[in-house]
């Protein structure tokens, strides 16, 4: 079996840097919109589940892709929960372990990255057909590129909504925060605001002689 | 044109008269401009400062999105100018310019600009503003000063002049500094709701005794709305049957327990009541355009107003009753639908 357009199958970089740009989970497949809308309030909170739907996510495909010729076809789906579901427990316990303020922030979406569509469609997209290393690159990439688009969006709703990066206060005291930014549509304005950005980019791209953007060429983008 | 009796006005343009957007855009902005001139009567070079800023934020948004997105519309139909003009009408005089900024951006970009431009928007730009910054500064926008104060048409409100992204000065302090702190700051409404104290629906009506912290004259808004109903630039039904379900829900309240609710005049006047229901209720792109959907569409928004006025957390009801009359105009446009011409007989025809 091999992917449409893709005939070398050893791992390259191009297949690492698909997820993180080209094909980016959060900002052009647009896929674990749950954590990425829920545990965004903050960047470090960002990159706690980025790294964490990393780990998941680089160990099970490089599991599911050791062994793709073991498991029965009809079983598949099945079988890629129960692997995601073993190193989501691994994760589990691992961040409770190192930090129990984390845990306590993340809530249940630290268990629900195995019902995360971007580690099961990876393992079925990718994973299942091609060899280890290959997986791993693009898993890696993938996850990378997932925990870059979930920085964006809690970087931003951290500086609005509390005035701070990482923790580290931007504007002094007198910051007034904007309530709206830690509270849930806070992450529905800013995701739709930064995949405006994109999509301006991509027809900006498309049409690199005008001026302005015609309508079509939106559409066409988003 | 004489020889013509009566014409029923239906949405579907049938023959195409001379009145363009731009001329009903620009008479909404002329009758605007006696309410602002009031507000700044009212409250002096704050008032004058947040309608400037605010109207320059929501024109300056405009034209960069349609620059960016090649939308039809320009600055010159004048929409965005009655957006910027209505969000600073509905905000406290006080409030820091650069959450004006702010609303004025998120007005036009959140409310119009991402549904395609002017015509396309779903919801009321102004009020989509309005509840951006309802969400997003909860306490600078329940912060008012009263009307009248000394010294108004020298000296800012200190909240005005905060600093972008800072917390602006508290206006109670500057109240008390200035030893004027036995006036109420907060609004009749709130005041109602929190402390039981009800004002008069006479100075409420005029706003021009006492210094009470309202908005400009519901008198003189209503006068701006007969104005523009008379010359058909809006239509008479909304406001009608915006007040109409409000009072008529009021009165009820009122006659089943008398004590708890106040009666129907001090719900029309207080508040940003009036305003909306001639001035954003009445939004074409987003009210329903058949005579039978305006009686339903203005009637649920007066019923919700007083819902959320009585039964809500907050003091003032008006501008979701709006937005959720807006969300609805869909539903209503499908249930309100006309039987096209001829139609009603084949339909009895058929029942036979």
């Amino acid at each position: 079996m091999s992917f449409p357009g893709v005939q070398d199958t050893r791992p390259n970089w191009d297949e690492f840097m698909e997820g993180i740009w080209q094909r980016n989970p959060v900002f052009v497949m647009v896929l674990g919109m749950c954590p990425t809308l829920a545990v965004t309030v903050s960047a470090i909170n960002s990159i706690s589940m980025g790294l964490a739907t990393t780990f998941v996510l680089a160990a099970s495909c490089w599991l599911v892709s050791l062994m793709r010729k073991m498991i029965p076809k009809e079983v598949r789906i099945a079988t890629y929960i129960v692997i995601i579901a073993t190193f989501v427990t691994v994760t589990d316990y691992a961040i409770q372990a190192i930090s129990l303020e984390m845990y306590e922030a993340l809530g249940a979406y630290i268990q629900l990255i195995v019902a995360n569509c971007l580690v099961l469609g990876r393992a079925e997209a990718h994973a299942a057909r091609f060899p280890p290393m290959a997986a791993l690159f693009n898993a890696t990439g993938m996850g990378l590129g997932f925990t870059l688009g979930l920085v964006m969006i809690g970087g931003v709703r951290e500086i609005l909504g509390s005035g701070t990066l990482l923790g580290v206060p931007l504007f002094g005291a007198d910051f007034q925060p904007w309530v709206v930014m830690v509270l849930p549509p806070g992450g529905f304005f800013v995701m739709g605001a930064w995949l405006l950005l994109f999509a301006i980019y991509r027809a900006r791209k498309q049409r690199p002689d005008k001026p302005g953007i015609k309508p079509d060429a939106v559409k066409q983008a988003s | 044109m004489s020889s013509t009796t009566k014409v029923e006005i239906r949405s579907g343009p049938h023959i195409k008269g001379p009145r363009t957007v731009e001329q009903i855009m620009l008479n909404v902005v002329g009758s605007l401009m006696f309410v602002c001139a009031f507000f700044i009567y009212q409250y002096g070079i704050s008032a004058a400062a947040s309608i400037c800023v605010i109207t320059a934020a929501c024109l300056l948004t405009e034209h960069f999105f349609v620059r960016l997105g090649g939308q039809s519309g320009t600055l010159s139909d004048w929409s965005a100018t009655i957006t910027g003009l209505l969000l600073a009408l509905t905000l406290p005089p006080g409030f820091p310019l650069w959450m004006g900024v702010v609303a004025g951006f998120s007005a036009i970009a959140l409310g119009k600009a991402i549904f395609g431009g002017i015509g396309h928007n779903v919801f009321n730009p102004a009020l989509v503003g309005r509840a951006f910054v309802q969400a997003a500064f909860p306490t600078a926008i329940a912060t008012y000063t009263p009307s009248f104060l000394p010294g108004r048409f020298t000296e800012f409100i200190p909240s005005t002049l905060a600093l972008p992204l800072m917390t602006p000065a508290d206006a109670l302090t500057w109240l008390h500094d200035k030893q004027l702190d036995a006036l109420a700051a907060a609004t009749p409404l709130a005041r109602w709701k929190f402390e039981g104290v009800l004002a008069s629906s006479w100075d409420l009506a005029t706003s021009l005794s006492g210094h009470m912290a309202v908005g400009p004259s519901p008198l003189l808004i209503l006068l701006c709305g007969v104005y523009l109903a008379t010359r058909r630039f809006m239509d008479w039904r909304i406001p009608v049957a915006v007040l109409g379900s409000a009072a008529l829900a009021a009165l009820a309240l009122h006659a089943v327990y008398g004590s708890r609710y106040p009666d129907p005049s001090f719900m029309l006047f207080s508040g940003g009541l009036i305003l909306g229901a001639v001035y954003m209720a009445t939004d074409m792109a987003t009210s329903p355009a058949t005579p039978r959907g305006m009686w339903l569409y203005g009637a649920l928004i007066g019923l919700l107003t007083v819902l959320i006025r009585y039964y809500g957390g907050l003091p003032e009801g008006i501008m979701y009753a709006i937005l959720i009359g807006n969300a609805a105009t869909p539903l209503i446009e499908r249930i309100s639908q006309p039987e096209a011409f001829g139609t009603a007989v084949k339909r009895r025809e058929k029942e036979k």
